[in-house]
């Protein structure tokens, strides 16, 4: 049995069986691996880096090697039951263009980042530099995280464009949650996670 | 030449040839009596006949893809790098078949070949073939050889298309198709680069509209022009210009038209020693089959429908500089088999080889390439 990083788990728990994924940033396909493995799923993995490409293969998962900055012409629409994204949102170039793809070509879309609205962060910034955090460990001027945002700012964007999110979930790096998490999840929360849909018309 | 044959190497091996008796009805609505194949094998056959590997060749390729056949041989075989022991086509597993296709100049039937019906060969008489007839005598030496599927069909450039025409017209018959460097069908650009080779051959005053071999001649001057352009094609700008630059072989300008950088003096090498081993009605045949491929064209051009019939997991491989067959060919099929829901995957290898890539054993494509073929169950 595959062990699942906790992250992984909690979104493997959000997806039902036997359903269609596609895996945005799909790394070494650890969790299309397991989805396929324990939930009867099948799907793609999209992945930009040839060695984790060569990593997903022998995984037998199937992989494309694709830059997510190219969108999502090469599918069809609605033509999976999830889009997954986990902590890739805020490396790409354009994330709202990248948001309504996926949920152009999947019914729900998936997603994790890091909260950049974490009181450690704030604290940094209050402090006048750029913050360096255990889920954010990159210095501003060598990070492959060009747009960074808050849980608030994540709704927000889904209420402009008229998403409806199906769940929440925070927690820390270590992904464990709690209750000061779940009170104040803007502040307290490191890691964000939610399941969306486009509101029905 | 080899003094000693490398440990990773399928070493000596030796050509075999089948007979077929039975006339094969080809896509030009002619059809061959009878016709040979030669082809090598590599590996052992084991006793499910489950771990077959069928190669088909590319443009100026043959049946000797790997290993040597003396050890006088300058050069092993064309694939040597894949194929072998402990290669990404590890022959401690696969038992691999290439043949030489139809139309070849290498010992299958082709325009060298006596026709049975004029007492001569055939010349510019043989008939025209395409990939898909290549497809079905291959699937007749399958027969032969008692392989009723095939745990892969693999192939760079035109050998790619053959694998994608055997996932379209033997699903069942095959677990595994790996196209590389290859496209679903040829552009203008690459058909115009056909055109000109097949002038440059058809306008030699040697050529004798394809019946040179009755006057003892060769179309030297078309063949090796045309060699000299398709090499350019499988070249990147940037690989030649790392290779020669604008070196001179002088060292200094002559002012005249003889031989003076050496990238001419490359090619004008290429293109002679190439004309010393193959044929110039095979070169205008190997290229007709290009410009005709086009599976899509018997499915309304969907080429999603097309391969909708697949029943094979596909391995795409495709190479950045290649501007011959560049990645976003390769996509395009990638495309339509996502939309058919087909197992595939798509690995775009950065290297500066242009379209001869696929030759080269480069660090990230020998990786993808080997994990794929490792994880291929061959029922043992």
């Amino acid at each position: 049995m595959q062990e699942l990083r906790p992250e992984l788990r909690i979104i493997a728990d959000w997806i039902a069986p036997a359903s269609r994924v596609l895996d945005l940033g799909c790394g070494d396909g650890t969790l299309l691996a397991y989805l396929r493995d324990h939930q009867q799923v099948s799907g793609y993995g999209l992945e930009i880096d040839p060695d984790k490409v060569a990593d997903a293969i022998d995984n037998s998962v199937n992989v494309i090697q694709t830059d997510l900055d190219r969108g999502l012409n090469d599918f069809e629409t609605g033509a999976f039951d999830y889009v997954v994204m986990s902590q890739t949102l805020q490396a790409v170039h354009y994330p709202d263009r990248l948001l309504e793809e996926m949920l152009r070509v999947g019914r729900e879309g998936i997603i994790t980042f890091p909260n950049f609205g974490h009181w450690y962060c704030r604290l940094q910034l209050l402090r006048g530099r750029m913050p360096v955090t255990p889920s954010l460990p990159n210095t501003w001027y060598n990070t492959p995280n060009i747009h960074l945002c808050t849980l608030r700012d994540f709704e927000a964007l889904c209420a402009e464009k008229d998403f409806h999110i199906l769940e929440r979930t925070v927690v820390d790096h270590a992904h464990r949650t709690s209750l000061p998490m779940r009170l104040l999840p803007n502040l307290m929360g490191e890691v964000a996670l939610y399941r969306f849909q486009r509101r029905a018309r | 030449m080899p003094k000693t044959i490398p440990a990773d190497s399928v070493g000596l091996v030796t050509p075999q040839s089948l007979h077929f008796d039975s006339p094969l009805e080809l896509d030009c609505k002619r059809s061959l009596p009878a016709y040979d194949l030669v082809y090598e094998t590599y590996g052992e056959l084991n006793a499910e006949h489950s771990n077959a590997v069928l190669i088909c060749h590319a443009l100026s390729g043959d049946h000797h893809a790997a290993g040597y056949h003396s050890m006088e041989d300058s050069k092993p075989g064309w694939w040597e790098t894949c194929i072998g022991p402990g290669k990404p086509i590890d022959t401690n597993r696969f038992f691999v078949v290439c043949p030489n296709n139809l139309g070849g100049c290498k010992g299958s039937t082709g325009p060298m070949s006596l026709n049975p019906e004029k007492n001569k060969p055939y010349g510019p008489d043989f008939p025209i073939v395409t990939v898909k007839d290549w497809v079905r005598s291959q699937a007749r030496l399958a027969d032969a050889l008692e392989i009723e599927q095939w745990a892969a069909v693999i192939g760079g450039s035109l050998g790619g298309m053959q694998a994608m025409q055997w996932s379209i017209d033997y699903p069942e018959r095959l677990q595994h198709a790996v196209v590389i460097a290859a496209a679903p069908k040829l552009s203008a650009q690459n058909i115009g680069f056909n055109e000109v080779a097949r002038q440059a051959i058809m306008s030699d005053p040697d050529f004798h509209k394809g019946h040179y071999y009755e006057h003892d001649v060769i179309p030297r001057r078309g063949l090796m022009l045309a060699r000299m352009l398709g090499h350019i094609t499988y070249l990147s700008d940037e690989a030649m210009r790392a290779k020669f630059g604008r070196e001179l072989r002088e060292g200094k300008l002559n002012f005249g038209f003889d031989v003076e950088f050496q990238v001419e003096s490359y090619l004008r090498y290429q293109g002679q020693s190439f004309v010393e081993k193959f044929d110039a009605n095979t070169y205008l045949l190997m290229t007709k089959a290009l410009d005709y491929f086009d599976p899509a064209a018997d499915y309304d051009n969907n080429l999603a429908r097309a391969l909708q019939r697949a029943k094979a997991d596909f391995l795409l491989i495709a190479f950045t500089s290649d501007w011959r067959f560049a990645p976003e060919r390769s996509r395009e099929i990638v495309k339509a088999l996502l939309h058919s829901k087909k197992n595939v995957s798509y690995a775009e290898i950065e290297a500066h080889h242009g379209h001869d890539a696929f030759l080269m054993p480069i660090r990230n494509y020998m990786d993808v390439f080997h994990r794929y073929m490792e994880r291929i169950n061959t029922g043992q």
